[in-house]
């Protein structure tokens, strides 16, 4: 590994970048296995200052320390406590310098530089300095460098070789920590304090880049060693399992558990996180085809060099033996699977979607696009569906999470889509979070918003649990808002009803950015009594005075954004209560810059690309309805295809329309709609109701159990592409294995469609994003080279703005102005009953994602493996219901078993669970009640009651039966005899 | 199609849109609503059903709404 020069060029690549390198250079595929690391954090100041290092004169931003001045110019000052993603420390002094007119040997690391200054790096007293440190460090260490798990990759192995040092006058007969025991309760990584330099970079990491303050040192001096918890083992601890520790620890200390068993890696290659809408940049570090490890790249622009448990390491599910790797057929779901070649898996596919065609009609069939592959993937199948199938009826996941999102700006702002960077939070000095749980499901970005509050930002929760951001490691909610499930919108009425009723509009910016008439019909209806919060405080539980201190509080922020999630969304009034967040930020001016904005936390790698690409029934790519006969002649040129103008089936439709017999056939790409859909057995019957479903997955599935063909599908370590994360940030996806089973995730779709008669031919991803970007206008500036040369670029990215768009809606709205929408609050149809008299609301958490197809195929299980039930003492108390009991919990929808948990997270009335295990049975209860104007699931709002029981429910019973039959159908599979030329 | 199914939602929008002040205007959006984001075949059913004491359960304003826009909400062919 090369040290003498700082790789400045491969390690920037932002054409922004204020590093010392003179161009960026674009990322190839592969990419240095270590990023340069300059020491201390880059200084954002715009004011220049000119010093002089060993002679060389130096120009850097005011803030910058002496040691990253050094280092960005190419002179290698020694270090080890210090890292560029953490605040300087100043405990291994390694890093002195000698200043002119300065005494003594400062550490450059905690020096800033000053204009005019003279420093010098190296010496003879330095390097007695230098050296002598590192003796004292060698002589309680272990000297087993060759067989160490960081040889290779070590700093202080490296600095050992720069100190020059050669021997340790101590000896090694004195007390010392060689003999201290692993920790190894982690399943991903392991602790070894006896190789420990107490450099505190571990505690520093989960500090300052995570949050959770998990990590300190305990003992003085001599006996100082790091602590997880309170000297627990790293399980026991309140630690999360971000690896921001392993990433910054500069010795074996805190290692990867698999590069202890593998070895170092041998290339790099960066991709994106295929979990959360975060979607993180990664660094994929191989040897050979096999994936090592996954570290989070520094230069990423959504996370910045950190991750997440699941990024992080939890990608083993991309070779776990559960992996289908051949196609395979079967004429009824009664039937063993046989596995065929692709070709006759593909010819029966296609040929059974055009003999329903032609029984029961053009609209008999539709697709579902996966909002966790491509955008190349989803344009694709979405342009299958609508030239190949020849209707409109083609959905994905959106449905059931933002769609009220899409409709809700698109109405208010003019764009389905978050107004800010990830970053814009640093800005932030009032921040609102409803109906989400960041934490939990957004977690490097509440990492950076946690950081925000320890600055000094308010933060106001609009929850109906207690969930860990309302109190946490040196941040507290200065107003959490308990509401009951519901009742958003009241809330957000009663929140404008203050604003407005309190002059605390922002007149300047309603005047100049937003609809006249739309605004006076909107105050006068906020201004009613009946949206007042006292009046309110009856439906939603909340008390009037924490409604107005709230409010005012948001008012008053000079920078106040609003972030939320499916607890708006996934509601009957789901589109309303979007317009309403949106409603409050224009009415206190919050649209257009840094620190501000509508932010939703959109949940999968590439729910926001699936969109974008025109997932949708009712729009072709680019949000514009297939009505628009312009646009649709675009298509239709492009295409060369005849396109239908009227929308096609939502996913609920298309169960609504299987069940009576419209709705026939079905390709599902990447989307367990039978795990994930509310109404189990709705779903189940309509499935059942249905004559093709064609699966295309990397495992089979809750669906693939009701399917007809499975076509292996691709991992994101599999294909190259693109993502869009929920900062409309379009990031790459790049391969580092060849697909398991043969072929590409878009590869496969090009295969069905040929066959149904509609040729599509690319021979790159590339030519794909391509064809989208003549055809959209947010997306005409895009595609590979740019992204490569920009590392990421947020759309719309287009001659207006050519290399993309952090900041939304800046000069004016896309819709021209703003548009204040009337939203009154309407209960939902699920009350409360005698019969059902608690409230159950469903969420997600840290260390399983979603359905859990990938997360419950890795350690992660040992975090969570099970689904429970929360639910607080005085509920459980009135039922006799103990932590840890088997309760059973009906809807009118269904009923199912869990666990109980007694916690007092929960209000009275209210119970929560997750649905991560298709065994739950989590949607068995949920009901067909929908948002009013997009049909998204009402999820988070069922009325249920809850009760000690014996055995599981009569479902899961039933489930546990049909899972058996179907993994026997699995298990016993033919197999294809295969000759050559089709044989993987 | 499930007609209750088709009614709640229908009776949903009617109520989002009834809370405009300007009672053409809530008519209009009514139905555009439905028009750029039902299916030929849920139209067709909630049209036909207009006709039939199915619908009895159909707001007022929905079914104004319906009835005035009916040739333009009536799929061209389903």
């Amino acid at each position: 590994m090369d040290l003498t020069t700082p790789n400045t060029a491969a390690a920037c690549g932002k054409s922004s970048c204020t590093c010392a390198s003179s161009k960026p250079i674009p990322l190839s595929d592969s990419m240095p296995l270590q990023d340069f690391d300059y020491g201390t954090p880059q200084s954002l100041s715009e004011t220049a200052v000119t010093l002089d290092i060993d002679g060389v004169t130096v120009t850097v931003p005011a803030g910058t320390s002496v040691l990253r001045a050094a280092l960005e110019s190419g002179v290698n000052v020694p270090k080890l406590c210090a890292t560029d993603s953490l605040e300087p420390f100043g405990s291994c002094r390694l890093c002195l310098v000698e200043i002119e007119g300065r005494r003594g040997y400062p550490a450059s690391c905690t020096t800033p530089v000053e204009a005019g200054m003279k420093v010098r790096t190296q010496s003879d007293k330095l390097q007695d300095l230098r050296r002598n440190v590192m003796e004292l460090y060698i002589s309680d260490h272990p000297l087993d460098c060759l067989t160490c798990s960081a040889n290779g990759n070590c700093e202080l192995q490296d600095m050992a070789g720069v100190t020059g040092l050669r021997e340790v006058r101590y000896g090694y007969a004195g007390e010392n920590h060689l003999d201290a025991k692993k920790d190894e309760s982690n399943p991903y990584f392991t602790y070894d304090p006896s190789k420990c330099i107490v450099c505190n970079r571990c505690v520093r990491a989960c500090e300052e880049t995570q949050g959770t303050f998990a990590l300190t040192i305990s003992g003085r001096g001599f006996g100082s060693r790091v602590s997880a918890g309170e000297d627990q083992a790293f399980m026991e601890s309140e630690c999360v399992s971000c690896g921001a520790c392993v990433e910054a620890c500069p010795t074996a200390t805190l290692q990867e558990k698999s590069v202890v068993k593998r070895g170092q890696p041998t290339k790099a290659v960066v991709t994106t996180c295929a979990y959360c809408g975060v979607g993180c940049s990664f660094k994929a570090e191989v040897k050979g085809n096999e994936v090592i490890r996954m570290t989070p790249y520094k230069n990423g622009q959504a996370n910045e060099g950190h991750a997440c448990v699941k990024g992080r390491f939890a990608w083993g599910y991309a070779t776990h033996p559960d992996r289908i790797t051949k196609p395979m057929i079967r004429k009824s779901i009664t039937d063993a699977w046989t596995e065929v070649s692709w070709e006759e898996a593909i010819t029966y596919a296609a040929s059974e979607f055009r003999r329903i065609q032609g029984k029961y009609g053009r609209d008999s069939i539709g697709g579902i696009t996966s909002s966790r592959c491509t955008n190349e993937e989803t344009y694709l199948v979405q342009k299958l569906v609508r030239a190949a199938f020849g209707n409109n009826n083609v959905d994905t996941c959106a449905r059931v999470c933002h769609s009220p999102t899409g409709y809700g700006l698109k109405q208010t702002i003019g764009e389905s889509a978050g107004t800010q960077t990830f970053a814009s939070v640093a800005h932030s000095d009032v921040i609102m979070v409803i109906g989400a749980n960041p934490t939990d499901g957004h977690p490097v970005f509440a990492s950076r918003m946690k950081r925000r509050l320890r600055e000094g930002a308010k933060l106001i929760v609009v929850d109906p649990r207690k969930i860990d951001i309302v109190d946490g490691p040196h941040i507290k909610a200065s107003y959490h808002l308990q509401l009951r499930p519901g009742t958003n919108v009241a809330i957000v009425n009663a929140l404008a009803h203050v604003i407005v009723t309190e002059d605390l509009l922002d007149e300047t910016f309603i005047a100049e950015r937003c609809e006249p008439k739309a605004f006076l019909q909107w105050r006068e209806f906020v201004t009613q009594a009946e949206n007042s919060p006292e009046a309110s405080a009856a439906i939603t539980g909340v008390p009037a005075e924490t409604v107005r201190s709230a409010a005012r509080m948001f008012a008053a922020g000079n920078n106040a954004a609003i972030y939320y999630g499916l607890g708006v969304t996934e509601h009957a009034q789901g589109s309303t209560a979007v317009m309403g967040i949106a409603n409050l930020a224009m009415a206190t001016g919050n649209v257009g810059r840094e620190g501000v904005g509508i932010n939703p936390l959109r949940g999968q790698n590439n729910v926001q690309g699936s969109c974008d690409m025109g997932s949708f029934p009712h729009e072709f790519p680019g949000y514009r309805h297939v009505s628009d006969s312009i646009t649709r002649a675009l298509f239709e040129d492009a295409w060369q295809v005849e396109l239908q103008a009227e929308p096609g089936l939502r996913i609920p439709n298309m169960f609504d329309a299987a069940a009576h017999g419209s709705f026939l056939g079905l390709y599902v790409q990447g989307e367990d709609i039978v795990q994930s859909d509310p109404n189990t057995h709705h779903v189940a019957h309509a499935l059942s109701s249905m004559e093709c479903i064609v699966v295309q997955d990397i495992f089979l599935n809750e669906t693939a159990k009701y399917a007809h063909v499975f076509l292996p599908g691709a991992s994101f370590l599999e294909k190259d592409g693109t993502f869009t994360n929920a900062e409309r940030r379009i990031s790459r996806v790049r391969k580092v294995m060849p697909p398991l089973a043969k072929y590409a995730d878009w590869e496969v779709t090009l295969l069905l469609s040929k066959a149904l008669g509609y040729e599509m031919n690319y021979a790159h991803p590339s030519e794909i994003m391509d064809e989208i970007a003549r055809l959209t206008p947010t997306f005409s500036g895009v595609s590979f080279d740019l992204i490569d040369r920009l590392g990421s670029v947020q759309w719309p990215c287009n001659e207006h703005a050519p290399e993309g768009t952090p900041i939304m809606h800046v000069d004016t709205f896309v819709r021209g102005k703003g548009r204040f929408i009337i939203t009154q609050f309407f209960a939902s149809q699920e009350k409360i009953t005698h019969k059902y008299p608690l409230l159950l609301t469903t969420g997600r958490i840290l260390s399983q994602y979603n359905v859990g197809a990938q997360t419950r195929r890795t350690e992660n299980v040992q975090w969570h493996d099970e689904d429970k039930l929360e639910i607080h003492p005085h509920d459980a108390e009135d039922r006799g219901i103990h932590d840890g009991d088997w309760v059973g919990i009906e809807s009118r929808a269904g009923n199912t078993v869990l666990r109980a948990v007694v916690s007092d997270r929960m209000q009275p009335g209210v119970v929560y669970t997750t649905f991560h295990f298709p065994e739950s049975g989590a949607n068995v209860i949920t009901t067909d009640s929908s948002d009013w104007a997009t049909n998204c699931p009402e999820y988070k709002v069922t009325a249920v009651q809850v009760m000690p029981v014996e055995q599981p429910s009569d479902w899961q019973q039933a489930y546990s039966r049909f899972n058996q039959t179907q993994l026997n159908h699995l298990h016993n599979r033919q197999t294809a005899v295969l000759d050559g030329a089709t044989a993987k | 199609m499930d007609l209750d199914n088709l009614i709640t939602m229908a009776n949903q929008i009617g109520d989002f849109f009834a809370s405009l002040p300007d009672h053409e205007e809530a008519l209009t959006s009514i139905a555009e609503h439905i028009r750029k984001f039902w299916a030929p075949r849920m139209r067709a059913a909630l049209l036909h059903s207009l006709d039939t004491p199915d619908s009895a359960a159909l707001k007022p304003i929905v079914r104004e709404a319906l009835t005035l826009n009916r040739a333009r909400l009536e799929p061209a062919t389903v």
